[in-house]
């Protein structure tokens, strides 16, 4: 592994870090105060070539390694970890499944689009009965010669309604167990396939979350992806992919909140001192930055693991958990140090606090990545 | 179109320490940027290229061999091709000494119908460089340009003046040095850096450039810099604070009054 960033690596951040000052910035209080999807970023985005930086030039992508992709998706966090997430999902859980399991059809019909941002991709495995349990799910496939009829309802689908692919997990032969769910493409549009209650939420406002409604949707015989029966293997190998973004996206608001913590402390004044001059708090400020390193080197390994093409689900699953954990945990300790000022919207930590929970949730929880890491050891 | 950009790499602050015995900035001591209306001469370039596509940007720069940083990024925003002019015997080079050298670099290249440079770099501040290279290649010029029109190989710029702005008309091969106000200058694409690796940054030294050892260099440089030190600040404003703007005005009728003036 190489622990010196290349040349790419350094600018893709560098890039980053401009686009999200002054872009993002002025708006991402806004984003998570109104619930407001940031579609001018995510279209901006998209032209920059960021929405589809890891896929392969022939579909317009710029083939990045995912060490690079990283440091993009912590970037983008640090300001607004709504955008980070609406581009970690559409890259991890949409195109990457579709140029992993699609057919050569398939790719040449959705990847230019998504890659360069045109189009949005979402990911529908979640229902209400069937959350971690993620097999026990019900919405159901039938195959009827020429086309496919789809039935169910999606819970908790990030980009419900806005984005134009949805990768839908649905079941095609329930005694087969997890062996019987298959994955389908669904463009928005098709009649039967509507958006539901939109959810309202604690965190990452700015991204949409709703109910996703499926009913005697029709769809073609081309649009199952993969093989019949292997919609949940082309589940988990996307949610590999998908947790080492969300550990990115914990790892970015975890920093974020870090640094505007440092700097308040240094203005903040109490006892005739400002508040780094207390050792309590400096050697706090300390261990959090010994987490946040921490973090960054679990998630350069699995980074790394998937850029070599090496086994990395489990790597990926303790620098989702760690990294989670870490955000809930710097989160806090920022709003603690900010005292009563940052308890309110006046300071970015108040969001950036609220943010941090869902990446102990989404795409798999601490527990499960507990699962995942324990089930290796004990294999 | 051919378009040459002319790009320093300058130190991203205004408290650099300064070198006490050559008195010449510490370039480690800060960050290292490309110098802002450098940006714009980019940007414009590469706007041109979008109106023009068959156009071609060469982005030339004389420094240190860390400038390399900075044309990789020109690469990676869109330029076609970076040169930098990188010899220790260029080293403190003034700015007649340094239009030398972009002199001889620029004639070592293909031809050209445009060169755009920064109206000044933040380091020196001389706005001197871009009007001595088109003397010295003997083209026509405009400085403090904030709008520039390509119609063929005719440019209207815009220029600006302390009141107000005149508007030139130039026959190509021609230069224009630009201001802050002309454009916004983009961000690098994510495919631009990626190919950065298949565009290898082109590095001469002294012996690759015809041009005279006497030319260029701290001791061929006829500024002789006496001291260079951080300007003290003169005061601070205050911002007057009050609920309205009628109370604002008041308390500043108050302030005037009181130093008399
Ligand atoms: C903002 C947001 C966006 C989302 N986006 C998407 C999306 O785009 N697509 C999608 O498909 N889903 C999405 N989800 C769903 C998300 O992945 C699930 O909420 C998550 O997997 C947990 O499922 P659940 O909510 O049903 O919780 P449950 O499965 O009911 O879990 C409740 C608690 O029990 C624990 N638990 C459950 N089973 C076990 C066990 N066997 N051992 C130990 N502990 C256990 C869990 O860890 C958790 O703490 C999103 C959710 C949110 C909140």
């Amino acid at each position: 592994m190489n622990f010196s960033p290349t040349k790419e690596q350094l600018m893709v951040r560098k890039m980053i870090k401009q686009f999200a000052h002054n872009e993002m910035k002025p708006i991402a209080q806004l984003t998570d105060e109104e619930a407001r999807y940031p579609q001018e970023t995510i279209d901006k985005l998209g032209k920059l070539g960021v929405m589809g930086m890891p896929m392969p030039k022939e579909y317009g992508g710029a083939e990045s390694d995912y060490v690079a992709y990283a440091g993009a998706i912590e970037e983008l966090s640090k300001v607004c970890s709504s955008t980070g997430l609406i581009v970690q999902t559409h890259v991890a859980l949409c195109c990457w499944p579709i140029l992993t399991f699609g057919t050569q059809e398939q790719k040449r019909k959705y990847l230019p689009d998504l890659v360069a941002g045109r189009k949005l991709g979402a990911f529908a495995l979640t229902e209400a009965n069937a959350g971690t349990d993620a097999a026990g799910l019900q919405t159901k496939a039938v195959d009827m010669g020429d086309h496919w009829v789809l039935n169910g309802t999606k819970a908790f689908l990030s980009a419900a309604g806005i984005a134009d692919v949805y990768i839908v997990m649905a079941m095609t032969d329930k005694s087969k167990g997890t062996k019987g769910i298959s994955a389908f493409i669904i463009e928005k549009g098709t009649p039967g396939f509507n958006r539901g209650k939109k959810e309202d939420k604690m965190g990452i406002r700015g991204s949409l979350m709703a109910e996703q409604i499926i009913k005697d949707c029709i769809i073609p015989k081309e649009n199952l992806l993969g093989e019949v029966g292997k919609g949940f293997k082309v589940a988990m190998a996307s949610l590999d992919v998908g947790r080492l973004g969300v550990a990115c996206q914990a790892l970015g608001i975890a920093q974020g909140a870090f640094d505007e913590t440092v700097k308040y402390m240094k203005s903040r004044k109490q006892f005739g001192k400002s508040l780094d001059k207390f050792q309590a708090l400096a050697f706090e400020m300390a261990d959090m930055k010994t987490r946040l390193d921490c973090t960054r080197l679990l998630i350069l390994n699995a980074a790394d693991r998937r850029d070599k093409g090496l086994p990395c689900t489990t790597e990926t699953a303790e620098a989702k958990l760690y990294a989670s954990e870490t955000a809930v945990y710097v989160t806090n300790k920022a709003v603690q140090f900010h005292g009563g000022y940052g308890y309110t919207k006046d300071y970015p930590v108040e969001r950036m606090m609220r943010d941090a929970k869902i990446t102990e949730i989404y795409e798999g929880t601490s527990e499960v990545m507990r699962m995942v890491i324990s089930g290796d050891i004990f294999r | 179109m051919k378009i040459i950009v002319c790009a320093k790499q300058v130190p991203d602050t205004t408290e650099v320490k300064i070198d006490k015995v050559k008195n010449t900035l510490i370039r480690d001591s800060a960050p290292s940027i490309m110098n802002y209306e450098d940006e714009n001469a980019l940007e414009e370039a590469l706007r041109i290229k979008e109106q023009f596509p068959d156009s071609y940007i060469t982005v030339i720069s004389m420094g240190p061999p860390q400038a390399k940083d900075m044309l990789e990024e020109c690469i990676a925003q869109g330029a076609d091709e970076a040169i930098l002019i990188s010899d220790r015997e260029l080293v403190g080079s003034d700015t007649w000494a340094t239009s030398n050298v972009l002199a001889a670099g620029i004639r070592k290249l293909s031809g050209f119908d445009l060169i755009l440079t920064g109206r000044q770099a933040i380091d020196g501040d001389t706005a001197q460089v871009g009007p001595q290279l088109a003397e010295k290649l003997g083209i026509p010029q405009v400085t403090y340009v904030k709008e520039v029109t390509v119609n063929d190989n005719e440019i209207i710029a815009k220029r600006t003046l302390e009141n107000g702005y005149e508007t030139l008309k130039l026959k190509t091969p021609c230069l224009l040095t630009v201001t802050r106000e002309l454009n916004q200058p983009r961000y690098m694409t994510i495919k631009g850096i990626y190919n950065v690796k298949n565009q290898e940054i082109k590095v001469w030294n002294i012996k690759d450039i015809n041009v005279d050892l006497t030319e260029v260099g701290l001791d061929a440089s006829p500024t002789k810099v006496v001291e260079s030190f951080v300007p003290t600040s003169k005061g601070k404003g205050t911002v007057i604070e009050a609920d309205s703007a009628k109370e604002k005005v008041a308390i500043l009728l108050e302030k005037l009054k009181e130093k008399h003036i």
